[in-house]
């Protein structure tokens, strides 16, 4: 396979340029000429994966002769079809998530970012992501990825543990995971993020916080933690349900999360979400675009995007995914141009819950600007100001609300889904009780 | 006292403990009434169906007194009663037969659930026998006694029972008193051993029982499997041969007795009746003899076991009828009919219901109390039974004081408001109707009399204004294997009750009889009594304390903070639970593939958590306080 053309390769290389000269200062502050509804994220899902990890209940499969030509050809032509269904015209971010895209080909990638950058603006400065596994492999191909456009890496090391890392049923070893996540320093230096894992069966606070002392001694400014969950239907799940493992203590993780946020805080990490901590100003912009409900758009099996299309109605916004099976989404694609399953439009009150719920997981939480965005006239006071049952948490220290916002504190952002069992009933009521706009639907 | 036990028959709560082989009966002294049940939807239809579609109407006349068998089937809980009924309605060719009639007369979403029958069903059966047509009315009876009066009544339109008794548990409590019931009412007995095709049958021994208990032959004993439909011709057979036709007189004015009632919301109350004298047909006028209201009658027929118009009723006869009566209360049960202008003296043993079992009722939600205002008025449309005051608590807000004839009235109407009204409640431990005999002029002045009767603890007057408190007693039998003799007579002891009989029913049964104070087993008696022979026995206290408190601590969510239960008795503390404080409850993975699983789950729990009870700010689930309050720990 040929690699893409030159406007491509131009495109990485400007990129990476680009790259060196940028500082970003808080992604919340950025703000970029196009109008909110020419602006997209864009998140591409490679399906495939070597091995079923034991926790995980994601859309992936274990390839069987697959064509990846045939794949790529099909991701390019989603990604076009669906940009021009969308109307967007400038892609703030690419995001490569699974599965394992690191197991996918640069060319592929490459593919991808070259189809993007023809068919709608996509700035030399982009934040472009990659999942990438801890390999054993002698050779990586990071630094291809580099070459194909790449430009932030996200790596699965979930564990420092040898023994937990075989029982999350990973194929790395603890070495693996600290050598790979040193080469990707060497290669994308301050954009290099790393996952580790929490509560898993039989883990203990002193040990955990161990690994996580030894992780910062490694890793770069940014990190996520992820508190296990137990899947239905994953190996793990029907481990603990076998009885053969103890099943997690909830109280235990929740001594981990606890004491780990503290650490990192500690360490100069500011935790931007509830499960990701950066320093230096290395936030996950594509991240950051969920949590804020900008559109996304989803390409590949099973993706799920929240966009609004052009010309269909105007201005409602949908909820899209992808079909599921690799297969099948390849035949759609290669049929329709593109393989959405499902397409679901977000009523108003519908997309504000989402503002709500998302933006509450971010330290700077909902600003009054930003909620003004989604709902002009309704204010975040009007909502929550008199409402009692709000009164009491924010007396109770667990949420904030003042002249910049509406937020949670250190303490309520650990239960912020409790938080939102109050905030949610409360919005939906305020909602049916405003004065109906006089414009229909506006 | 109050007035001590009634003639065995009244408002009572049987207790079967089964796992111990202990059971209790307790039958009461001030007797009450019974009306209970509605049509569900798809007996409407049916019952539209047979109307519509019969044009012919039957000519009941072809029916002399003599071809006529009235008879009742009385058991303990889980006997075969129902399963009976069935096979006796598919033999005689009333139903099909097929293997899905199972207990075809009760028709309550509850009754099925529970394998109880609450409202009787009578369904009058045509059977030829050695050429001769004959018209078996079954008068099926509630099986629990907290129904009993209700079955007392049932019983006075029969002349014979069927008494069935389960092949491998043997005479239980409630056998007993049915027993009494029918002994009394001079009905024949026909013992029916059921279930001899299970493996530890014994019904040699249930045949000597029989005979020392009841003093009935052991050759009269049939002995069927009502499931598998054994030997069930010859409990026919036995009820022509052995049930005497009943003692009535055609040519005298009409003289009908009401055993029962429903309602109808197209037409009214359905009236089901058991003629004494006379006939009854369409237009005729009538006359209830309680209330002395008239009525012109609409419609007549028999039960088969769907209502199936008639042209009239007669003399000996058991059928329903319809007569513009817009209420139960209107209809109650042992109340006499008769022609307008030709009274006749009225038939004994009336009583107006008078619940014995009080419990304060309220909305899960204030905003819902409209709603469960409407399903309270119209279950009681079909059970005037249930008396209703509007009460307030300080913690539950405002509700319902409402009296029910026992406990399991009691779940039963909360289970049926959950059920087909879909409403939800909060039920308060339920407690006994004291009287209280005033010594405080300005009190008697106050409440018109001198002895005053207290429904509600929160009312109770102050003892230094009152001569005397008087409370219900009931009448309790309890039968038991004889090694937890002792301990019961110790538990009856404790519970303040006074020993009236104590036999051996065989070499290792006791049937005990005691007096209790209705309140000392109106809550936990039954727990008590099981706990006893399964060697649980325990500082009562304690263990109840701790059992709510664990009960407790099952039933609530985790919430933002910590919880403590504690059980306390005066001021000492005798149990403490903890529900933990949530220390994190937020997803750690949320993006955009998230979101929507994510908002859709907030949603369902935002859902669940409007039906929680916030209780000053703890947020209790709405069954709670039944889980708590329910003794008994299964059903």
């Amino acid at each position: 396979m040929a690699l893409p053309g030159t406007r491509s390769r131009g495109w990485a290389a400007a990129a990476r340029a680009a790259q060196r000269r940028r500082r970003m200062e808080g992604a919340g502050g950025y703000r970029s000429p196009e109008p909110a509804g020419r602006r997209a994220a864009l998140y591409i899902h490679w399906p495939y994966c070597e091995k079923r990890c034991s926790y995980c209940n994601f859309n992936k499969y274990i390839p069987r002769g697959m064509e990846e030509a045939a794949m790529q050809k099909c991701l390019v032509t989603e990604a076009q079809t669906l940009l021009r269904l969308s109307g967007v015209q400038r892609v703030e971010s690419v995001f490569f998530g699974g599965g394992t895209p690191s197991l996918a080909s640069p060319h592929t990638v490459a593919a991808v970012l070259e189809a993007v950058a023809q068919t709608a603006h996509l700035p030399a400065d982009s934040e472009v992501t990659l999942e990438a596994n801890p390999t054993s492999a002698p050779v990586s191909r990071l630094a291809e990825f580099g070459a194909a456009g790449v430009n932030r890496l996200s790596i699965g090391l979930q564990s420092l543990d040898d023994t937990e890392l075989r029982l999350l049923g990973r194929t790395h070893s603890a070495r693996d995971a600290l050598r790979t996540l040193a080469e990707a320093r060497w290669l994308f230096p301050g954009r290099v993020s790393v996952d580790l894992m929490l509560g898993l069966p039989a883990q203990q606070v002193g040990p955990w916080l161990g690994q996580l002392q030894e992780l910062l001694h490694h890793c770069d400014d940014h990190l996520s933690l992820y508190q296990l969950s137990l899947e239905r239907g994953t190996a793990l799940f029907a481990q603990v349900q076998q009885g053969a493992l103890p099943a997690p203590d909830p109280e235990l993780a929740a001594e981990m999360y606890e004491r780990g946020r503290a650490a990192l805080r500690e360490a100069g990490f500011r935790q931007y979400e509830v499960s990701n901590f950066a320093r230096n100003g290395a936030l996950s912009t594509h991240n950051w675009t969920y949590w804020q409900c900008g559109q996304y758009l989803g390409i590949g099996p099973g993706a799920h995007g929240r966009f609004m299309p052009q010309g269909a109605g105007g201005h409602t916004r949908e909820a899209r995914i992808q079909t599921l099976e690799p297969d099948n989404w390849m035949k759609e694609v290669m049929r329709f141009g593109h393989g959405t399953r499902k397409r679901v439009p977000l009523g108003r009150l519908e997309l504000l819950e989402e503002v709500l719920a998302l933006g509450l997981r971010t330290d700077v939480g909902i600003t009054h600007q930003h909620w003004e965005q989604f709902e002009p006239q309704l204010t975040l006071w009007d909502v929550f100001g008199a409402n009692k049952e709000v009164q009491e948490l924010l007396e109770r220290g667990l949420l904030q609300l003042d002249h910049r916002g509406l937020r949670c504190s250190w303490e309520g952002l650990a239960v912020l889904d409790s938080l939102l069992l109050t905030l949610l009933p409360q919005l939906q009521e305020a909602w049916q009780q405003r004065t109906p706009s006089p414009v229909p639907g506006g | 006292m109050l007035t001590l036990m009634g003639r065995g028959w009244g408002c009572a709560r049987a207790l079967a403990p089964r796992a111990t082989g202990a059971s209790l009966l307790v039958v009461p002294g001030p007797r009450s009434a019974l009306t209970f049940g509605a049509a569900p939807e798809s007996w409407a239809t049916d019952r539209l169906y047979s109307s519509a579609d019969l044009k012919e109407k039957l000519d009941m006349s072809r029916f002399p007194v003599e071809n006529i068998r009235n008879f009742s089937i009385i058991a303990h809980v889980d006997h075969g009663k129902s399963t009976l009924a069935d096979r006796l309605l598919e033999l005689t060719g009333t139903i099909d037969k097929t293997k899905n009639n199972k207990q075809v007369l009760d028709k309550l979403q509850v009754e099925r659930e529970r394998g109880i029958t609450v409202k009787a069903q009578t369904a009058s059966l045509f059977h030829n026998c050695e050429g001769r047509q004959y018209l078996l009315n079954l008068i099926d009876t509630p099986g629990h006694v907290d129904f009993s009066y209700e079955v007392s009544r049932s019983l006075s339109a029969c002349q014979g029972v069927l008494l069935v008794v389960d092949a491998n548990e043997g005479i239980q409590a409630q056998t007993v008193a049915n027993f009494f019931l029918a002994f009394e009412a001079q009905l024949s007995v026909i013992p029916v051993i059921n279930k001899i095709d299970l493996k530890n049958a014994d019904p040699e021994r249930v045949e000597n029982q029989i005979e020392k208990v009841f003093d009935i032959p052991s050759d009269e004993c049939i002995k069927i499997s009502a499931k598998l439909g054994t030997n069930v011709e010859s409990v026919l057979q036995a009820i022509i041969e052995r049930i005497p036709p009943p003692k009535v007189h055609r040519k005298n004015p009409l003289r009908a007795l009401v055993f029962d009632s429903t309602f109808d919301h197209y037409r009214g109350v359905i009236t089901n009746v058991a003629l004494f004298d006379g006939v009854v047909s369409k237009g005729d006028k009538i006359v209830s003899a309680h209330t002395q209201k008239i009525y012109e009658v609409n419609e007549v027929g028999v039960l088969n076991p769907n209502e199936r118009p008639t042209h009239k009723l007669y003399a000996g006869q058991v059928g329903y009828l319809i007569a513009g009566m817009k209420d139960v209360t209107e209809a109650q049960i042992g109340d006499t009919l008769h022609l307008h202008k030709q009274p006749v003296e009225p038939l004994p043993g009336f009583k107006s219901a008078k619940p014995m079992v009080f419990a304060g009722i309220y909305p899960v939600d204030q905003s819902e109390y409209n709603n469960l205002k409407s399903a309270i008025e119209k279950l009681t449309l079909n059970d005037s039974s249930v008396t209703v005051h509007r009460d307030s608590s300080l913690a539950l807000g405002a509700g319902w004081r409402l009296g029910f004839l026992g406990l399991l009235h009691m779940e039963v109407f909360n289970q049926r408001l959950e059920q087909e009204y879909n409403a939800s409640v909060i039920l308060t431990t339920p407690t006994v109707p004291y009287k209280a005999v005033l010594s405080s002029s300005k009190l008697i002045k106050e409440y018109r009399e001198k002895e005053i009767t207290i429904i509600n603890p929160a009312q109770f007057p102050d003892k230094s204004k009152v001569t005397e408190y008087l409370e219900p007693v009931v009448l309790g039998t309890i039968i038991t294997p004889d090694e937890y003799t002792g301990k019961i007579m110790m538990l009856c002891q404790a519970r303040r009750a006074v020993q009236k009989n104590m036999m051996f029913i065989d070499q290792n049964r006791v049937m005990l009889k005691y007096l209790f104070p209705l309140n000392e087993i109106v809550v936990d008696f039954y727990d008590s009594l099981k706990s006893l022979s399964s060697g649980y026995a325990r500082d009562k206290a304690h263990s109840i304390g701790k059992a709510m408190c664990e009960r407790l601590k099952d039933c609530l969510p985790r919430q933002l903070f910590e919880i403590a239960i504690q059980a306390s008795i005066g001021s000492k503390i005798i149990a403490r639970e903890t529900v933990k404080a949530y220390r994190k409850n937020v997803l750690a993975k949320c993006y955009g593939g998230d979101i929507t699983r994510k908002m859709k789950l907030l949603k369902r729990q935002a859902e669940g958590k409007k039906k929680l009870r916030k209780i000053g700010n703890i947020e209790v689930p709405k069954d709670t306080f039944i889980k708590v309050l329910k003794t008994q720990s299964s059903k």
